[in-house]
């Protein structure tokens, strides 16, 4: 189901830095999260017509008869749709139904032409399924939990509607009437934002190896709405709200804390909490009161008549050979890619890596893909230098840049080049670091070309570097001084003093090496 | 009386091919008569300029001899509420009074493709809604049988396709498409004299039908004789990808060649005693037990059969029709298409004022109603159980067709009166509101459309007041042969004339 609401006038009202009192009586609370998960499927036509599904056309050129519903049209069905369905419902281990059936949802909307939803309630194409999920929270250990996924159905999605307030005028694009739409009704089995983003991580990574969804946030291809409450340990469930459009995946966490902390504040304060749908504002990072127009709507559901229930064959043997209408579930179950948890742990399994290590590759599937790719090419160069450099140096670069991986500039070549020269112990890790930032900007750039003529190569040559540190030892007095009391951390400020010393070019394992040897005397 | 009207359409064709009649006069004569014979209002419109060049084209084929069937020049009409690319289809609504389709329904474009002649789109209730054909935005068709069509002593077509029944039985078209949703079809068949048949479910793709019932809807075929039916039959049955509710297997074109040599003694026929109803008029039942009693003299064994939920299928059928209806008619808000009222203040003001002008009382009151049936507290206490109650139904005739119970045979085909009494007189039919005229008029008929079993209507003789009575004979799923020979047989022992009227012979003398 995906409702059309309206938007409130009344402003945002920030809850800020009383969080941080707050939650220390939170403790005695708890939240439970559930997620409804909308996700568009990548088919070349809608659910019911043939009108083209893409994203992005001129506007109302993807539009049938039966989308602008018009009057004698009827549904039927494309079993692409009901493919990728099935192939969903497996990889989230679900029971995948014998018969299903499509419902007809009533609700008048300008954006709904035919004043009906064509979806699934009563007989849903998959029940019961499961989501295991690695949640990482920065600063904690990565920690896994299972979310029930209740529902999957398949079902249309709206038009939509444009609303010009100061002509007084409303305007309906139709081509996204009737895409198909995948449902996954999650149970309440979450706690906290993280918990859900990282939920809705894992999805996004199943449904694109399926090719599934392009999962796409910014497009609507993929849409989050999560049900939130809170109530005192061991005390039913409380009231919950729905907030709805969230739009990134960093959203998904910042909504629900901010939801979870706004309705402990209501209660701290002795107020209760109301069943409403709110929106979250990404600009002001808060969650704003709908007013939503379908509250007390009822739907009378409908069975869809002009659609025979959907019938699947679900015997083991992948038999396609039949020219039967039925769709084989076994022949299209075969052909499920590997699974993210999947790549975790054949990863962990072969290259020794660590399990937090591998989460981070699978979540950045072009780190994972570089990874592979240089461990397949170079076998000499160690895993773990592989994954420290993509993930402490590529990965943060990225990060502080605030871009996606995807989007640095950096080629595969430059980065076979860098590490080439990094195991060799050609250039040292800074070097690394400065290389990734010229490459990212001027990606014609050639590596080997940059070392020799930006004289990035390392410092090993054992009288510079004893002379560099006998240096650093003059220039750190006090550090030294703190050093030979006891306190081993004070090191660090005089390698740094070196690493200065030597425009970041020294070798710091022999640095280090000789700084403790010289100290010791 | 013009001759080729008493032609069946294979004789006609038979004549366009050795050039004795041309197409382009029949059309020519089509489009007189349905001049001539406004003041029934078999038609919503006519369309002059199409029939005549298809009429033309047609001639071209025949001189070339490579027409396109035996279908190739007849000309035809249809029911307003099946599309028809280009030309106002309306379903003698205000709401769709402008509505003009960019497509064709299949039924429509099936006929094309056998070269047909569309004269134009016939009269109806308001989206089909009704069982007198009186309820048009056009106002009501009448019964060309009536003695007198002045004041309000002329009696009803029947309905709801009374248009495309009056547009047959007064020889305007060889044949016509209606639709059945409860009887629709043989209805008016019954009280104007000529063939009605309602296909199974499934057989007759319903794209391109502007839907009253989805789950009971079927294209209905209007002809002056079975011979007709079987013909038109064949050019619009079997599936339609853009249909999923048409029966997958292909269809086997019927073929029957001479009716009256058919041998009735391998045929069992059931007479079920709920049929026997009251308000069943004297000279039906006496009509209902001749043609029994031919039957059994001839060699068929007739018996007496039960059908017991047959008192419920009103009820039920009236609680169906009102939530599919609600839900179907949702789609009528003014704005992709069809009427829109001036107040555009709101969205919401907007759809309110659109649907109040567009549509009769009749379609708001089944709106209302359904939408009070499918609310959530009212879901399984009525269409739940009125589902289950259908299941029931189907249940019986299951039982007499194909799986009896204890000792009793099964039929091959049950015969039952199409309509309790011949054609009310207008005045008398209005006295009363729709939905206990439906409750009256659909009694014998709609049981077949919730089972989705094949039945017709055939005509029989005339009553006392010389208007015509028909029988129905409903058979199992996709038994169309067994049903059309057997009603062909009765046809051929009866010998009813259904262009013996005075109507039609003050019109064309």
């Amino acid at each position: 189901m995906y409702r059309k609401l309206l938007f409130s006038k009344s402003s945002c009202r920030r809850l800020s830095t009383q969080y941080q009192v707050a939650k220390a009586q939170l403790q005695d609370w708890k939240s439970v999260v559930g997620l409804e998960v909308h996700a568009q499927l990548l088919t070349k036509s809608k659910l019911f017509s043939g009108s083209s599904n893409v994203f992005g056309a001129p506007l109302n050129t993807a539009v049938s008869y039966f989308d602008a519903s018009l009057p004698g049209t009827l549904p039927v069905l494309n079993r692409k749709c009901v493919e990728i369905g099935i192939k969903t419902a497996a990889a989230l281990g679900c029971r995948i139904n014998e018969v299903s059936m499509f419902d007809r949802k009533h609700y008048f909307y300008a954006d709904l032409p035919v004043g009906y939803q064509i979806t699934q309630q009563r007989a849903a194409l998959a029940n019961d399924g499961e989501l295991k999920f690695p949640v990482i929270v920065p600063g904690k250990k990565t920690y896994y939990k299972k979310a029930r996924l209740l529902q999957l159905q398949l079902e249309q999605d709206s038009g939509k509607s444009l609303h010009d307030e100061e002509l007084k005028r409303s305007l309906v694009d139709l081509n996204r009437a009737g895409a198909p739409l995948i449902e996954l009704v999650f149970a309440p089995d979450l706690e906290t934002g993280e918990e859900a983003s990282s939920l809705v991580k894992e999805l996004i990574l199943i449904l694109k190896s399926l090719h599934a969804c392009s999962c796409k946030m910014e497009e609507g291809a993929l849409r989050v709405d999560a049900n939130i409450s809170i109530h005192k340990c061991g005390e039913p469930f409380g009231v919950r709200t729905e907030v709805k459009n969230i739009g990134s995946v960093r959203s998904i966490s910042q909504a629900i804390t901010y939801e979870i902390q706004r309705q402990f504040d209501v209660v701290s304060k002795g107020g209760t909490i109301t069943n409403e749908t709110r929106s979250w504002d990404a600009t002001t990072r808060c969650t704003i009161p709908m007013r939503d127009k379908e509250v007390l709507q009822d739907y009378r559901f409908m069975p869809e008549p002009n659609l025979p229930p959907l019938r699947l064959n679900l015997s083991s043997s992948a038999d396609s050979s039949t020219s039967s209408d039925i769709i084989s579930v076994a022949s299209i179950t075969k052909d499920i890619p590997e699974l993210p948890e999947d790549t975790r742990s054949n990863l962990v399994k072969t290259y020794q890596l660590n399990q937090d290590v591998a989460v981070i590759l699978v979540n950045e599937p072009v780190l994972l893909e570089y990874f592979l790719n240089v461990i397949e090419h170079i076998p000499s160069i160690p895993a773990k230098l592989v994954t420290n450099f993509l993930i402490n140096d590529l990965l943060t670069f990225c990060n502080k840049a605030n871009i996606d991986v995807e989007s640095c500039q950096l080629t595969y070549t430059h980065l076979e080049d860098i590490l080439t020269a990094l195991n060799a112990g050609t250039i040292n890790l800074q070097a690394c670091r400065q290389l990734i930032e010229i490459l990212h900007q001027d990606p014609t750039q050639n590596v080997q070309t940059l070392i020799r003529d930006r004289n990035m190569e390392q410092i090993t040559e054992d009288e510079t570097i004893e002379q560099l540190c006998r240096q650093a030892i003059e220039r750190q007095e006090q550090a030294v001084k703190q050093y030979k009391s006891g306190k081993k951390k004070a090191l660090f400020a005089i390698v740094g003093e070196v690493s200065k010393l030597s425009k970041q070019k020294a070798n710091m394992k022999m640095v280090v090496a000789y700084l403790e040897k010289m100290l010791k005397s | 009386m013009k001759r080729h009207l008493q032609l069946t359409i294979k004789q006609l064709s038979a004549s366009y091919a050795d050039g004795s009649i041309s197409p382009r006069l029949v059309v020519d004569h089509a489009l007189d008569d349905a001049v001539k014979l406004k003041h029934l209002n078999a038609f919503i419109r006519i369309s002059p300029e199409n029939s005549l060049h298809q009429g033309k084209e047609s001639e071209h084929r025949y001189e070339n001899k490579n027409q396109l069937s035996v279908l190739d020049g007849v000309p035809i009409a249809i029911k307003d509420n099946f599309c028809t690319k280009n030309l106002t289809t309306t379903c003698a609504s205000g709401m769709l009074s402008n509505f003009v389709p960019p497509y064709n329904a299949t039924v429509c474009e099936r006929l094309a493709a056998s070269g047909t002649v569309l004269v134009g789109k016939t009269n109806m209730d308001q989206f089909a809604m009704g069982s007198g054909t009186v309820d048009s935005i056009f106002g009501p068709t009448k019964n060309i049988w009536s003695n007198d069509l002045s004041d309000n002593k002329w009696h009803i077509a029947g309905g709801s396709s009374g248009g495309s029944a009056t547009a047959v039985a007064a020889g305007i078209c060889y044949a016509a498409i209606g639709s059945d949703t409860g009887g629709s079809t043989r209805n008016p068949a019954s009280y104007c004299g000529v063939v009605g048949l309602k296909p199974t479910y499934g057989l007759v793709s319903r794209h391109g039908l502007i839907p009253l019932v989805n789950s009971m809807d079927v294209p209905g075929v209007f002809t002056r004789n079975v011979s007709d039916c079987v013909d038109i039959l064949n050019a619009i049955a079997g599936p339609d990808a853009k249909d999923s509710t048409t029966i997958r297997r292909p269809f086997k074109k019927i073929d029957i060649p001479f009716f009256e040599d058919f041998d009735l003694r391998n045929v069992r026929v059931g007479i079920p005693k709920e049929y026997h109803c009251e308000g069943l008029t004297k000279e039906v039942l006496e009509t209902w037990m001749k043609v029994a009693d031919l039957l059994e003299d001839n060699g068929a064994h007739v018996e007496q059969v039960s059908l017991p939920n047959t008192a419920a299928s009103i009820f039920v059928y009236s609680i169906l029709n009102q939530c599919e209806v609600a839900s179907n008619m949702a789609r009528y808000d003014g704005i992709e298409y069809g009427h829109r009222a001036g107040n555009e203040s709101s969205t919401e003001e907007l759809y309110a004022n659109t649907r109040a002008e567009g549509f009769n009382t009749v379609v708001k009151t089944r709106i209302l109603t359904g939408n009070y049936f499918l609310l959530r507290k009212n879901y399984q206490k009525y269409f739940e159980k009125a589902l289950r109650v259908r299941r029931l139904i189907a249940d019986d005739f299951k039982r007499v067709f194909e799986t009896p119970k204890n000792n009793e045979k099964i039929v091959d085909v049950l015969l039952t009166p199409t309509t309790l009494s011949d054609a009310p007189l207008y005045s008398d039919f209005i006295s009363q509101s729709n939905r206990d005229q439906c409750a009256v008029q659909d009694f014998c008929t709609q049981p077949a459309n919730m089972a989705g079993i094949p039945a017709i209507s055939i005509p029989i003789r005339l009553s006392k007041r010389g208007l015509p009575i028909g029988l129905q004979l409903m058979s199992r799923s996709l038994n169309e042969e067994m049903l059309l020979r057997v009603a062909g047989w009765i046809e051929a022992q009866v010998e009813f004339d259904c262009l013996e009227n005075e109507q039609i012979y003050a019109a064309r003398s």
